[in-house]
């Protein structure tokens, strides 16, 4: 039986998820980590399968589902075996299209979210810069109105989808104080004059997906595409972190579990001394660490997404599943990758993509560092 | 509010009543019954009166009729008297020794046994490991034999918790030539017949507010109404046991770490270094987070379990990973504290050495850390 938060229907759904990553993903995954992107072609696909718009209302062209429906695609996503393209994929909808769906107007929903949810339209988020990664009050981009306008200049690195993207919501400041009232969020389409992309950055891991450095020198944005109220923007990011946190914990599992089913079956079919590597009882073990591991991560996380979905506060809990769910993706497979020995490091064998892509989990979406600075004032820790 | 979906309202006041019962009847008088190696036989009938031990069985039985739940909440307030001996002795009674009676047993047995327990009158152990098999609970070798309507049980006992003074023992035996699981039984043993007697009291290092015994049973016969459950059928029935056992052991890890974290984060508060509390230096501060991070991520996956064993399933597999994960986090939040605490750690006046030791236990009581990963390998396809 699986875990009592999920229904039939999101058991049905995670088959159907399961069959289409199978199908449709998994072949292509060694192709577009060469391509160091996700083609266009996934997002029409995903948007025609209704998976872009899981949890969005129905009429903007979603599904009006619930987040576990969402939650069970983000998890079941993360087993093709590739963190970039569950990257550019929860990038569009998780972390940027949220935004519009949630403060958004309704002019904005229907220019933005309905095309984002066909997979039209790829949809960025731009927070990080040059100078201001965990910082996120340090940003310095700023976005200075000008009658109808606001004129944006600055730019913004790490920026997943940020090559490709349609348009990027971006973090700007809009007055110089106070600190958190400062930043607002607007949507800039990518063709816009004084919009320009740097390059393609180059990375460890997640290489199927698009990482651009962003320019903006005097982008003329029209007012109506100021996301919400100005200057309530950190207030936006901060909310939506919360969610991006619970979407990163949930590709970990999913994640650490194909590299355990990787590991489990490498175990098995490897002979050495005149039988399976399973028949060890310290790699036995080794695998049995690393499915408890799996197992705790993923009752925290459900835990938050469970308190989530009804509205309830979930910071500390989101916090916890995000620090704990990451640093574990990382300890499985890198023990998935130790069983498979040498093979392990090389790059015919899928395990060395997961140990990469892990990565950068503990890093991405608040290190670990900024979460457990959380907790110690979630939990009253400082005095 | 609570804790949905496991926890309603009336699981909270029992929590409240609980910790109110523990404040004042239990954690003043400690210190005194860990320096005795034994704590009063009348805290069981003092939690029978309150009705604290029969919480998770029928009224028909002698018990409250609560859910699977209220007996974890008994086992988490349990642990933060102060001590993991005197709530180890109790959880033998509530969820160790007792539920095969109720599962297996007559109702002549629920008459005499389960009854009197509940209502603490009778001390109940429950005897597996043996000076020769420990983990391997398939090789025990303590023999009953059928004579008439009588058995003759000889055999030997250890490590066996409230074994000095318990009025009956729930025992595990092989009645059977028969090396496989089909050779073993169980067995409802009075204490006060004939060859029965106590080898010696253990000295441990830690849990020493809990008696520990060595069993002697020497020729002891017992009338075959005593036989519980089929014959035959033991170790199935004792592999059953084992799983409340696992849970409520992981709950007594949770609550023993949540008040360990508790004395640790008021200790990192209040005691100053260079100047500053030493909560505030950022290592100190983050490894109290980590301690937190690791006791809830455990508490949901003890209750995501306990939700589905309460339905009636045996998740066995999920059982395990939260005994295993449970114990190990119990004891390395108590270790952790103890560094927290520095020197003072170390000594017998402040709490923490002694939750070290005792959170020790976890890791190899109710079936070791490593044959908790035998049993986890079989069921992930290994």
């Amino acid at each position: 039986m699986s875990h009592w938060m999920f229904t039939e229907e999101h058991e049905m759904f995670r088959k159907s998820v399961k069959a289409f990553i199978e199908k449709e993903v998994v072949p292509n995954v060694e192709k577009w980590e060469r391509d160091e992107e996700t083609p266009r072609s996934l997002y029409k696909r995903m948007g025609e399968l209704g998976y872009l718009g899981i949890k969005f209302p129905e009429e903007y062209g979603g599904s009006g589902l619930d987040l576990l429906m969402e939650a069970v695609f983000t998890e079941e996503l993360a087993k093709c075996g590739a963190g970039g393209v569950a990257a550019a994929i929860g990038s569009h909808t998780s972390i940027a299209m949220t935004n519009i769906w949630k403060y958004g107007s309704h002019e904005q929903k229907q220019k933005y979210l309905v095309p984002g949810i066909k997979g039209e339209l790829i949809a960025a988020l731009a927070v990080t810069e040059p100078g201001g990664g965990s910082d996120v009050s340090a940003i310095k981009t700023t976005a200075k109105r000008d009658g109808n306008y606001y004129i944006i200049t600055g730019s913004k690195t790490f920026i997943t989808n940020g090559v490709n993207a349609d348009y990027v919501i971006v973090a700007a400041r809009t007055r110089e104080d106070p600190v958190h009232r400062n930043v607002s969020l607007f949507i800039v389409e990518t063709n816009s004059e004084g919009y320009s992309v740097g390059k393609k950055l180059k990375k460890l891991g997640w290489q199927s997906s698009d990482t651009g450095e962003i320019f903006f020198e005097n982008v003329k944005v029209p007012s109506e595409n100021l996301i919400g109220n100005e200057n309530e923007g950190f207030l936006y990011v901060m909310k939506n972190f919360q969610y991006e946190r619970m979407t990163m914990a949930l590709g970990c599992i999913g994640a650490a579990e194909k590299a355990l089913e990787l590991a489990i079956k490498y175990s098995k079919e490897r002979i050495q001394f005149k039988q399976p590597l399973s028949e060890f009882q310290v790699i036995r073990h080794k695998l049995v660490d690393m499915a408890v591991d799996i197992e705790k991560a993923r009752n925290i996380t459900y835990r938050a997404i469970y308190l989530y979905n009804k509205g309830e506060n979930c910071v500390t809990e989101a916090t916890m599943a995000k620090v704990y769910a990451t640093e574990m993706v990382n300890r499985v497979a890198d023990q998935a990758l130790q069983i498979h020995g040498g093979n392990g490091y090389m790059m015919e064998y899928p395990i060395q993509r997961i140990w990469r892509d892990a990565r950068i989990q503990t890093i991405g979406g608040g290190t670990t560092q900024i979460m457990n600075e959380i907790l110690t004032k979630r939990l009253g820790i400082l005095s | 509010m609570p804790y949905e979906p496991y926890f309603t309202e009336e699981h909270d006041q029992l929590r409240n009543m609980i910790r109110k019962f523990v404040e004042k009847e239990i954690s003043p008088f400690v210190d005194e019954w860990e320096e005795e190696g034994i704590f009063p036989r009348y805290v069981f009938t003092r939690m029978g009166e309150l009705g604290l031990l029969g919480l998770h069985y029928p009224e028909s039985v002698g018990g409250q009729g609560g859910d699977y739940f209220s007996g974890l909440v008994l086992a988490e307030e349990m642990n933060k008297c102060g001590c993991g001996g005197l709530p180890m002795a109790i959880a033998v009674q509530t969820d160790m020794a007792t539920p095969p009676i109720y599962k297996f047993g007559t109702k002549d047995q629920h008459e005499r046994f389960l009854k009197p327990a509940l209502k603490g009158e009778k001390i109940a152990a429950i005897g597996i490991s043996e000076p020769n098999n420990g983990s391997d609970v398939m090789g025990i070798q303590t023999r009953a034999r059928r004579v008439g309507d009588e058995w003759v049980i000889n055999g030997t006992k250890t490590f066996i918790t409230n074994g000095t003074r318990a009025d009956f023992v729930t025992l595990v035996t092989r009645t059977s030539d028969d090396p496989g699981p089909n050779g073993i039984s169980l067995f409802l043993v009075e204490t006060n017949r004939p060859g029965f007697s106590v080898g010696k009291k253990l000295d441990k290092v830690g849990m020493r507010s809990s008696d520990t015994a060595e069993l002697i049973f020497d020729n002891v016969r017992i009338p075959h109404e005593n036989l519980l459950g089929e014959e035959g059928r033991g170790f199935y029935q004792i592999m059953w046991q084992l799983q409340g056992e696992r849970m409520i052991g992981a709950a007594s890890a949770i609550g023993s770490a949540e008040h360990v974290y508790e004395m640790a984060l008021n200790y990192a508060k209040t005691r100053n270094a260079f100047k500053q509390p030493i909560g505030n230096f950022q290592v100190i501060a983050h490894l109290l987070a980590e301690m937190k991070t690791q006791i809830e991520v455990c508490r949901e996956l003890i209750y995501a379990t306990a939700y589905r064993f309460s339905k009636g399933e045996v998740p066995s597999k999920e059982i395990s990973m939260t005994k295993l994960a449970a114990a190990q986090m119990g004891h390395w939040v108590a270790d952790r504290a103890l560094q927290i605490f520095g020197g003072n750690g170390y000594m017998a006046e402040y709490p923490i050495e002694r939750a070290w030791r005792d959170s020790r236990l976890a890791r190899i009581g109710g079936g070791t850390d490593e044959i908790m990963k035998e049993i986890i390998a079989k069921q992930i396809g290994l």
